[in-house]
């Protein structure tokens, strides 16, 4: 449980010197708004005992009234900053232009601050509410006292109590040095305002960042800059665990800027959070550090991953696909089912490598001064690269700041701290202030790659079309292995994404996993193991309909059937469940086909296409929510494709922000296009072979499909939103390519060659053609003219 | 010295004639609006207007610059129609990629008053958004041209 402490109370104001002000939590000095790094917070320590305090959320009110709201969870796009606004501006009756809001930085009394798997909301919501109750509590409270009134009489709307029945009103700000000698209500004791008094929640709220972000102010990891800061640029080893030989400075110190060239010693694979090592060129600016880069010379150890070759690999795993695996949920008897069987369907699917190319590439600041580092960087998890820090620069982590910045995209890469590592080691080894700069070169040659990922699946049909045996195996290096060495089997959070949690009712069932050594630096991605494993799975069961005659919406509602709940325990399967506890969270069938049902409804499936159209679909939970696609693609015969029209439909539970869900869902088709269309990072000779956008494409305006986003009301705590609706677009586009052609896709990226001459299956004709789209070009656009 | 003018303000410029405009800009005027995204003219996060017409910063160099007026994205004024509408229909996400898209939008309506949807398009498809938020550019930018006429 939340403990709110009220540090007004202990005088802590004064120890500040100057404000005071309604506290719980800690203090801030107001600030302007997105001042994550020219004002940093500056949390109290003095005055309350630890252990004691261990809220996760902030809420400062100060004697004008203004509220100050420290957001815990680095923003990166999905608009956090403001949906934790609004779920404390609700919950403590403020007025809007009132907040302001913090970052807070990477100290544990904000509690866990990690932001990925789409956990934020469903782990702050309560908490802030809390916070945000006590402290409206505590100024009605203080109404109350001062005019001698019931508690009950007094009701707090809009940034004023209300004596509601003498209609007499008081300020916040005139009740503010009340509210701070009141006791903090106990937070069972909280009456939390009821939805209908919401005017922020559930309403498109635009960001409050908006303003400053539009005209380039907001200050990602990019824009910080520090007074006499160099630029670090470095030269990695081209293949993982390699190390320098030797190497010659002289041709880049001879280039003008130039200041220092300096060994950032290996780390041996497996590195975790920790630098690839290198060779690091500092300079007056990022363009002199880059231009010395280019004149170093480096003889290279490049260690025992130098033959990993992706087309090799890609055999090895099929090898392992086709073998008997380790079984990791089974149900009746597969074989048996499967041999007896009047219709076999096999399957072997494949995913590449892929990387987060997020926007704004690496980048890290850090000072090292009076033996303390602070450290100003786009994060997604301020504590643990605090905690990273202290450990490999041996340094106590009370002596480390980490301050988040804005993110350019997190998509996972920034939760992994190897640039912020690197310019914490240039900061400390040149006792200076260094900013890490990384190329789009670097971040896509010394990435975290998304697991390479190969898929066999077998299924068996009764001579009525039945589906009555399923075994799915799956083959991919673990995620575990950039931390620890001789990961060969995935832990079953990564077989939980998509794998395990089949919720198709099968009689007879076996899902192996194949073990695979990893050669390459791992990371997660958007829609984690859930983009491979849903797009063979979303994919096979369409497989299956078509091998059955069935109509593929219906055949996916009736396999649905059974317990509306899968019971994962009951069935011996060891399932994280997203690290959220099942009973609150179940694997509800039910909730899939409601998506499914909701989708089919909006996207009028049935309804005739034109000639060369089909229409395809996929439905999966991830991240606690429910997705469903539909998409119409129409395939020219010279192989093209464009897509007129999509539905999205997310069931996310309870939506705070319905306009930055909707962009959330606009964001995952674009996604999720761009990772069936284009995303492959192949290796040879151990080194990535892609370097920047012109060889690693990804979405452009230009493959923007008509998109129809549906948001299912529900009652249901919210869950994420970023990731969950990602996964289902791949797989839906691939099967709508099987209708349109009878073609099967189960390689991505989707070659579209193999489209040419596509018969066209024969959809019934039908009036009042769709508006033409824009065809998808084989090769992606690159820049726009200039005009 | 020789002197680069951005956004109206004369920046002495101390460095390699050879050096992108992009880093002149952000780490040696400073400005830091301008992003970098790729740095070889194919994700447009570093767009900026040169004699009024966008351009991309990390393909044009310093000793091309030079004698011409510069503008980013902290010269374009707060009420600019592409601002008001990129606001209004509440287009960006993580926001890196916005300075960049803004600059391409306002020079491209300059020229294109009416343009067809298409039009925006081809003319968007050199900004990359990793939020993925086209849809909302392409209808911002439409709204934008409106408003100007
Ligand atoms: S940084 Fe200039 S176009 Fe990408
Ligand atoms: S808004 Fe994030 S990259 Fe465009």
């Amino acid at each position: 449980m939340t403990r709110i402490v009220n540090l007004s109370r202990r005088k802590l104001l004064k120890a500040i010197g100057g404000g005071s002000g309604l506290v719980l939590g800690v203090y801030f000095s107001a600030t302007d708004r997105a001042s994550a790094i020219e004002e940093p917070a500056r949390p109290l320590r003095a005055g309350f005992e630890p252990g004691q305090l261990s809220p996760n959320v902030f809420v400062a009110m100060d004697p004008t009234g203004q509220v100050t709201l420290t957001v815990s969870r680095p923003e990166m796009g999905q608009g956090i900053r403001t949906t934790f606004a609004m779920i404390m501006a609700d919950e403590l009756a403020a007025a809007w232009p009132r907040i302001v809001v913090r970052q807070s930085d990477g100290d544990a009394k904000y509690g866990d601050q990690i932001t990925d798997a789409s956990r934020s909301i469903l782990i702050m919501e309560r908490p802030l509410r809390l916070a945000a109750a006590s402290v409206r509590q505590m100024l009605e409270a203080a109404a109350a006292q001062t005019w001698r009134a019931l508690i009950a009489d007094c009701r707090a709307v809009d940034h004023e109590v209300i004596h509601v029945p003498t209609a007499r009103v008081l300020p916040y700000a005139q009740l503010v040095k009340t509210a701070m000698n009141l006791p903090v209500p106990n937070p069972d004791k909280l009456r939390l305002r009821d939805s209908s008094s919401r005017r922020y929640i559930g309403h498109a709220i635009p960001s409050i960042d908006m303003g400053a972000m539009l005209k380039g102010k907001t200050p990602f990891g990019a824009d910080v800059t520090l007074p006499g800061i160099k630029y670090a640029s470095i030269e990695r080893c081209p293949v993982y665990g390699g190390k320098v030989k030797n190497f010659d400075p002289a041709g880049a110190m001879a280039v003008r800027g130039v200041e220092k060239v300096i060994e950032i010693p290996a780390n041996p694979a497996p590195s975790g959070h920790l630098p690839l090592g290198g060779i690091a060129v500092i300079a007056s600016n990022s363009w002199a550090a880059f231009q010395g880069r280019k004149k170093l010379k480096i003889e290279w150890d490049l260690g025992s991953n130098a033959s990993h070759d992706t087309t090799a690999y890609r055999a090895e795993m099929q090898a392992t696909a086709r073998r008997t695996g380790k079984s990791v949920r089974t149900l009746g008897n597969f074989e048996s089912a499967y041999a007896g069987a009047a219709i076999r369907v096999v399957g072997e699917y494949f995913v590449p490598y892929q990387t987060h190319a997020t926007m704004e590439p690496p980048v890290a600041v850090a000072a090292f001064e009076n033996s303390k580092l602070i450290v100003m960087a786009p994060t997604q998890s301020p504590q643990t690269a605090r905690a990273v820090l202290a450990q490999y620069l041996d340094l106590k982590e009370a002596d480390i700041v980490v301050r988040p910045t804005f993110l350019g995209n997190g998509f996972g890469r920034k939760a992994l701290h190897d640039y912020i590592c690197e310019a914490g080691w240039l900061a400390k080894a040149t006792n200076g202030r260094i900013k890490v700069v990384w190329t789009r070169e670097d971040d896509i040659k010394h990435g975290y790659y998304q697991p390479i990922c190969f898929q066999r699946l077998d299924g068996g049909l009764d001579k009525n079309g039945v589906p009555i045996a399923w075994r799915h195996r799956t083959v991919f290096p673990s995620l575990a292995s950039t931390f620890h060495a001789d990961q060969v089997l995935p832990d079953a959070a990564q077989l939980g994404q998509g794998f395990v949690d089949m919720p198709y009712a099968i009689p007879n069932l076996r899902c192996e996993v194949g073990a695979a050594p990893a050669h390459m630096r791992l990371g997660p991605g958007r829609g984690g193991l859930n983009m491979a494993h849903t797009f063979a799975m979303c994919s096979f069961i369409d497989e299956l309909a078509s091998a059955a005659g069935k109509d593929p919406a219906n055949f996916l509602f009736t396999y649905y059937a059974g317990p509306k709940k899968i019971d994962m325990k009951a069935l011996g399967v060891d399932y994280p469940n997203y690290s959220a506890l099942i009973e609150d969270y179940p694997l509800d069938v039910g909730r899939l086909q409601n998506v499914l049902q909701f989708a089919m409804d909006r996207a009028s499936w049935g309804d005739p296409l034109l000639p060369r159209q089909g229409r395809g679909l996929a439905v999966h939970r991830s991240f606690l929510s429910y997705a469903a696609a539909i998409i119409v693609v129409t395939v020219a015969e010279n192989g093209q494709i464009s897509i007129p029209r999509i539905d999205l439909v997310i069931d996310c539970g309870q939506v705070i922000n319905p306009d930055r869900v909707k962009a959330l869902m606009e964001d995952s088709i674009m996604y999720g296009l761009g990772f069936a269309l284009y995303g492959e990072v192949t290796v040879k000779n151990g080194a990535v072979e892609q370097r920047n956008f012109d060889d690693y494409p990804v979405a452009r305006a230009v493959i923007t499909p008509e998109m129809h986003i549906h948001v299912v009301p529900s009652g249901h705590p919210p869950t994420g939103a970023g990731d969950p609706a990602v996964p289902v677009i791949a797989p839906a586009l691939c099967n709508a390519i099987f209708a349109a052609t009878g073609k099967r896709i189960r390689t991505l990226p989707i070659d579209l060659n193999l489209l040419k001459d596509a018969p066209a299956t024969a959809p019934v004709p039908t009036a009042g053609a769709p508006a033409a789209p824009t065809a998808i070009p084989l090769t992606p656009a690159g820049p726009a003219p200039k005009n | 010295m020789p002197a680069l003018n951005i956004n109206g303000k004369e920046h002495p410029v101390d460095a390699e004639q050879s050096m992108p405009l992009l880093w002149v800009i952000r780490d040696i005027a400073g400005l830091t609006g301008t992003k970098y995204g790729c740095g070889i003219g194919e994700c447009g996060a570093c767009t900026v207007h040169i004699g009024g017409k966008a351009a991309r910063a990390c393909k044009v160099i310093l000793g091309d610059a030079v004698g011409h007026d510069v503008t980013t994205i902290e010269g374009l004024p707060d009420t600019h129609p592409v601002i008001r509408a990129f606001a209004q229909l509440k287009v960006p996400a993580c926001g890196f990629c916005m300075p960049g898209q803004i600059m391409q939008a306002a020079s491209f309506i300059k020229l294109r008053s009416d343009p067809e949807d298409d039009e925006i398009v081809q003319a968007m498809s050199g900004n990359i958004c990793r939020c993925g938020a086209y849809e909302r550019i392409v209808a911002a930018v439409k709204q934008a041209a409106g408003a100007q006429r």
